[in-house]
C-alpha cells in the first residue's frame, strides 16, 4: 500500500477547482479505481464514466498529469508519490458537463454526416468473399474503441474550437479510412474527406497516433493515405485543367 | 407535481447492446416510431466487452455443422432446462444474423478461401464462432451502431429508465431521468422492448460493468411480468485473479479455444479429472486424444478444456479449495507454453493486452492465473419464443435480461447470436403490436408522480446511509452465500440480509446535486439489485438439485423431476414476491429424437 495525492477537478460548466484528496493504494491499482475509491468514501457526486475497466469501452478517457489516457488502463505504479500530486482533468477539446465528464456529441454528430457503408451485391452463394491480407487494414482501423482521446489532443480543435464545423478529426478519418479501403464498400466519399471533414487541416504531427490507447497508426495508416487520395483527385495538375475545362 | 420532459414514441427499446440496437434497427425498419434508450453513450454497452464470438452454424471450417447440431450442443449445454422452440429458433437464424452484420460493415476473420472463419468454443461440436481476434463485441456493437444512425432511431444516450408505466393492463409508457442534468422524462409509448442485459453488479467478483443492475428484470417483475430460471446463474472459468482490483475481468474462453489448457500448481491437467458421465460420451479421457482433436475433429473427441462453462468453473472452484491453486487463488491458464507468441499475438490481441498493462504478465511468456467471475444469468424475462413478448401485453423482451433460450447454463459464443437473432424478433413483434393497437393507451400520472416522488426523495434524506456502502454489503453477501456452491442455510441467511439492505435502502441519502450524480444513480441502480438478488436467492432455495450453472451442496445431483420445471417469480396482488414450478413447453417428437442418437 502506498500514499498517494490526487488533485482532481471538480467544476461544472464554466468553471471548478482542483481538490486534493489523499488516498491509500493497493498494488496493481489503476487511476481508475482510486477515483472509484475517492467517490465510495469521500464523494459520492464525484462524476466519472466508466464501463468495462479494461480498455474495452473507451469511457473513461481524461488528461492525467496533462496526458490523455484511459483512466482503466493506467496504472497507479506508473507515478512515485514523492513526486507529487497525480492531477486528473476531465477532456479539455469538450465541453464540460461536471467534474470529470466532458459532452462528447461533437462526435456523435459528426459520425452521423458519414454516409453509411454500402455493400456490392453478394457471391452467387449469397456470401461475400474476402481475403484475410484485404482487410487486415480495415480490422486495425476497427480497433477503435470510440475514446475520442485523439480528437482531444488534436490541436486543430483543442487549441481552436472555431474550427469544429469544419474538422471532424482522426477518430473521422480513421473511419473514412476504413470505408475507403473496405472490400465490399461502393461509396465515394473522397469530397466528404476534404470538404466537410476537413481532411486538409491536419498537418501530420502525429499527437493522435500518440494518445490511441489501441495502438492504432492513425497518421501513418489513415491519414496520409486518405490525404494522398484526396491530394490525387483535387490537386493533381492534369486533373485540375480536366476538370476547368469540363466547367466543373 | 413533477415536471416532466415528455415524448411520444410507438416503441421505445431499453438497453442499447446488441438486442436493444438490433431491436430497435427492426423496429424503426417496420416503419415503427422509434426510441433507443441507454444508461450510457452509445456504443459502451456491455456488448463491447464479448470476445470470443458469435456461434452461428454456418458451416465454413466443418461442413457436416447445421442448426440440429447447434441446437442440440446449446440444450445439452443448458441441461435440457432450455426453451426448446427458442433454441431452436436461435440455432436456425443465427447465421442468417452473421452474414447480414457482414452486409452492414463487419469485417470478420477470414478463411483461407475468404470466408468467414469460426472458433472453437466449450460445448460446441465444431469450430463454430465466427470472430474478429477477441474483440468480436466491439466489432458487433460498432457495426449495429454505424448501421442504426442512418436509421431514423432517436437516441437517448445517459438516460435511465426506473418505472414501467401501465393503462390497465397494458404498457402505456415508461419514467426516467437523465444521468447529466437530473431532469425527469417521460415516455409515452405504445410497445417497450427490454434489452437491459444482466444482473453482475449485485456480485463482488464479476465480468460485469456498472450498467449490469437488473433494471430490465426489476422493470419487467415490477410491471406484472414473469421472470424464469432465476436460480441460474454463470459463472465464467476464467476471469482475472490479479491484482486484486482487476479481479473478475474476463479472459475469454478462446483462450481455450484456440489451444490453451488449463493446470493446477502440480502442472497437472486437471479437467481430465472432471468430466462428467453427461459428457463422457464426446469428451476425450486422455491428453493425447485431445490434442488430436483440435486438428481432427471428426476422429476425435473434445478437449475436457472445453467442457460447458458450469462444468470448468465448478472444477476450478474444486481444485482452489483442495490447495492445488495458483499463488493468488486462481489455477494457471497456460497458452504459452503451447503456441507460438505470433500466434498469440494475432488470436488473442486484447488478452495480450489486457495482462501485460494490468497485471505486468506476458502471456506468450507464462501462464495466466484464472478463477470463476460471475459472467452472465441465463434466467429472466419469461418471453414467448417466437414473438419475445413477455406475459404483460406490449412488452418484449431480448437478449441476458430475457429467460428460456440457455436453460440452466449458456455455451460461449451463444449470447452474441442470442441478441441478434432475438433482439431482431422483438423488434419486429414489438412494432407490429404497436402498429396494430387501435387505440393508444393512456398512461396514470399519479404512478409516474411517485416514481418522480420516490427518484427525488433521496435528496430528502442526505444525512441517509451511503448507498456504495449497501451496495458493497450486498456483493458480499451475494458472492459469499449465492454463489458457485449454495446451501440451504446461505440461502436463507442471504434472503433476510437482502431484505435487511431493502429497508436501509428506503432510507438512503444522497450528497450534491441532481446533475450527473453517481451517489444519486447508484442508490435507485440498488433497487434493481436487491430485487433481481431476491429474486436468485429465494429460485436457488426453491430448487432442491444441482443443474448447470445451479450448484446446491445439499442436493449436489441434477433431479429428473424438477428437470421438467421451471421456477417462476411474480408480484403478488400484495407486493410480495411470489414463487412457483410450471412445467416447461415440450419438445416435439423429431426434436426429441435428435438426443436419442448415437454421439
Amino acid at each position: 500500500m502506498a500514499n498517494y495525492t490526487m488533485r482532481v477537478f471538480r467544476g461544472e460548466g464554466g468553471g471548478g477547482e482542483y481538490i486534493s484528496y489523499p488516498v491509500d493504494v493497493d498494488e496493481g491499482q489503476v487511476v481508475l479505481d482510486v477515483i472509484h475509491t475517492i467517490q465510495a468514501t469521500v464523494a459520492p457526486d464525484l462524476a466519472v464514466r466508466w464501463n468495462c475497466k479494461a480498455g474495452k469501452c473507451g469511457s473513461c478517457s481524461a488528461e492525467v498529469n496533462g496526458k490523455p489516457r484511459l483512466m482503466c488502463m493506467t496504472r497507479m505504479n506508473l507515478f512515485d508519490p514523492a513526486e507529487g500530486p497525480i492531477t486528473i482533468a476531465p477532456m479539455k477539446t469538450f465541453p464540460l458537463i461536471k467534474d470529470l465528464v466532458t459532452d462528447v456529441s461533437f462526435n456523435y454528430e459528426i459520425a452521423k454526416t458519414i454516409p453509411a457503408f454500402s455493400p456490392r451485391p453478394p457471391g452467387p452463394d449469397g456470401t461475400h468473399r474476402m481475403m484475410q491480407e484485404d482487410i487486415d487494414r480495415g480490422q486495425e482501423f476497427r480497433k477503435c474503441i470510440e475514446c475520442f482521446l485523439c480528437q482531444d489532443v488534436c490541436h486543430v480543435i483543442r487549441d481552436h474550437p472555431e474550427n469544429k464545423p469544419n474538422f471532424a478529426g482522426p477518430r473521422f478519418f480513421v473511419r473514412l479510412a476504413e470505408l475507403d479501403m473496405h472490400p465490399l464498400d461502393t461509396v465515394d466519399r473522397l469530397e466528404l474527406a476534404r470538404k466537410d471533414a476537413g481532411i486538409g487541416y491536419c498537418n501530420i504531427t502525429k499527437c493522435c497516433t500518440e494518445v490511441c490507447p489501441e495502438d492504432i497508426h492513425i497518421t501513418d495508416n489513415a491519414i496520409i493515405p486518405l490525404k494522398e487520395r484526396v491530394a490525387d483527385r483535387y490537386y493533381d495538375p492534369l486533373r485540375w485543367i480536366g476538370r476547368k475545362l469540363k466547367g466543373k | 407535481m413533477a415536471e416532466f420532459e415528455e415524448h411520444d414514441y410507438d416503441v421505445i427499446v431499453i438497453g442499447a447492446g446488441g438486442a436493444g440496437l438490433r431491436a430497435a434497427i427492426e423496429a424503426s425498419a417496420s416503419g415503427a416510431r422509434t426510441a433507443l434508450i441507454c444508461k450510457s453513450l452509445l456504443g459502451k454497452a456491455h456488448t463491447v466487452m464479448a470476445e470470443g464470438g458469435i456461434a452461428a452454424a454456418l458451416g465454413n471450417v466443418y461442413p457436416e455443422d447445421n442448426w440440429q447440431v447447434h441446437f442440440r450442443d446449446t440444450m445439452r449445454g443448458g441441461k435440457m432446462l432450455n426453451n426448446w422452440r427458442m433454441a431452436q429458433l436461435h440455432a436456425q437464424e443465427a447465421p442468417a444474423r452473421v452474414l447480414e452484420l457482414e452486409n452492414w460493415g463487419a469485417l470478420f476473420d477470414r478463411t483461407q478461401d475468404g470466408r468467414i472463419l469460426q472458433r472453437d468454443f466449450g460445448g460446441h461440436r465444431y469450430a463454430r464462432l465466427a470472430h474478429v481476434g477477441d474483440r468480436t463485441g466491439l466489432e458487433m456493437i460498432r457495426t449495429l451502431q454505424q448501421h442504426a444512425v442512418h436509421n431514423g432511431i432517436d437516441v437517448y444516450m445517459e438516460c435511465t429508465i426506473q418505472r414501467l408505466l401501465k393503462d390497465g393492463d397494458r404498457i402505456a409508457g415508461a419514467v426516467g431521468y437523465w444521468r447529466e442534468s437530473g431532469k425527469l422524462v417521460l415516455f409515452n409509448t405504445k410497445a417497450v422492448v427490454l434489452a437491459t442485459g444482466g444482473v453482475g453488479k449485485a456480485f463482488q467478483i464479476t465480468s460485469n460493468s456498472w450498467e449490469y443492475t437488473g433494471d430490465g428484470h426489476s422493470l419487467a417483475y415490477s410491471a406484472g411480468a414473469d421472470l424464469i430460471d432465476m436460480e441460474c446463474v454463470q459463472f465464467h472459468p476464467t476471469g482475472m485473479v490479479w491484482p486484486p482490483s482487476v479481479r473478475g475481468i474476463l479472459v475469454t474462453e478462446g483462450v481455450r479455444g484456440d489451444g490453451g489448457t488449463l493446470k493446477n500448481s502440480n502442472d497437472e491437467q486437471f479437467m481430465f479429472n472432471y468430466i462428467t458421465p453427461y459428457f463422457a460420451a464426446e469428451t476425450a479421457d486422455n491428453i493425447d486424444e485431445a490434442e488430436r482433436w483440435y486438428d481432427d475433429k471428426r476422429n476425435n473427441r473434445r478437449t475436457p478444456n472445453l467442457l460447458p462453462r458450469d462444468e470448468v468453473a465448478r472444477a476450478i472452484n474444486t481444485e482452489v479449495k483442495a490447495g492445488r491453486g495458483s499463488p493468488h487463488g486462481g489455477v494457471f491458464l497456460d497458452i504459452a507454453s503451447r503456441r507460438t507468441p505470433e500466434y498469440i499475438r494475432r488470436r488473442l490481441p486484447s488478452m495480450y493486452h489486457q495482462f501485460k498493462q494490468l497485471a505486468d504478465v506476458d502471456i506468450t511468456a507464462v501462464p495466466m492465473e484464472v478463477g470463476p467471475t460471475m459472467h452472465y444469468i441465463m434466467g429472466g424475462i419469461r418471453v414467448d419464443a417466437d414473438s419475445a413478448a413477455s406475459t404483460v401485453p406490449g412488452l418484449y423482451a431480448a437478449g441476458e435480461c430475457a429467460g428460456g433460450m440457455h436453460g440452466a447454463n449458456r455455451l460461449g459464443g451463444n449470447s452474441l447470436s442470442d441478441l441478434l437473432v432475438f433482439g431482431r424478433r422483438a423488434g419486429i413483434s414489438a412494432a407490429e403490436y404497436a402498429l396494430g393497437l387501435g387505440t393508444a393507451p393512456s398512461i396514470a400520472r399519479g404512478e409516474a408522480n411517485a416514481s418522480a416522488d420516490e427518484m427525488l426523495g433521496y435528496f430528502d434524506r442526505r444525512d441517509g446511509e451511503n448507498p456504495y456502502t449497501i451496495q458493497k454489503e450486498l456483493q458480499d453477501t451475494m458472492h459469499s452465500l449465492v454463489g458457485i456452491i449454495r446451501t440451504k442455510s446461505e440461502l436463507d441467511e442471504a434472503r433476510s440480509k437482502v431484505a435487511e439492505y431493502a429497508g436501509r435502502t428506503k432510507n438512503a441519502g444522497v450528497e450534491g446535486h441532481r446533475q450527473y450524480n453517481p451517489g444519486w444513480h447508484l442508490a435507485m441502480d440498488l433497487k434493481s439489485m436487491l430485487t433481481v438478488s431476491e429474486a436468485i436467492a429465494r429460485a436457488a432455495e426453491m430448487r432442491q438439485e444441482s443443474r448447470g450453472g445451479h450448484t446446491r451442496d445439499d442436493f449436489p445431483d441434477p433431479d429428473p423431476e424438477w428437470g421438467k420445471v421451471n421456477v417462476v417469480v411474480r408480484q403478488g396482488r400484495d407486493g410480495d414476491m411470489q414463487l412457483v414450478k410450471e412445467p416447461l413447453p415440450q419438445m416435439p417428437a423429431e426434436l426429441q429424437a435428435l438426443f436419442e442418437e448415437a454421439h
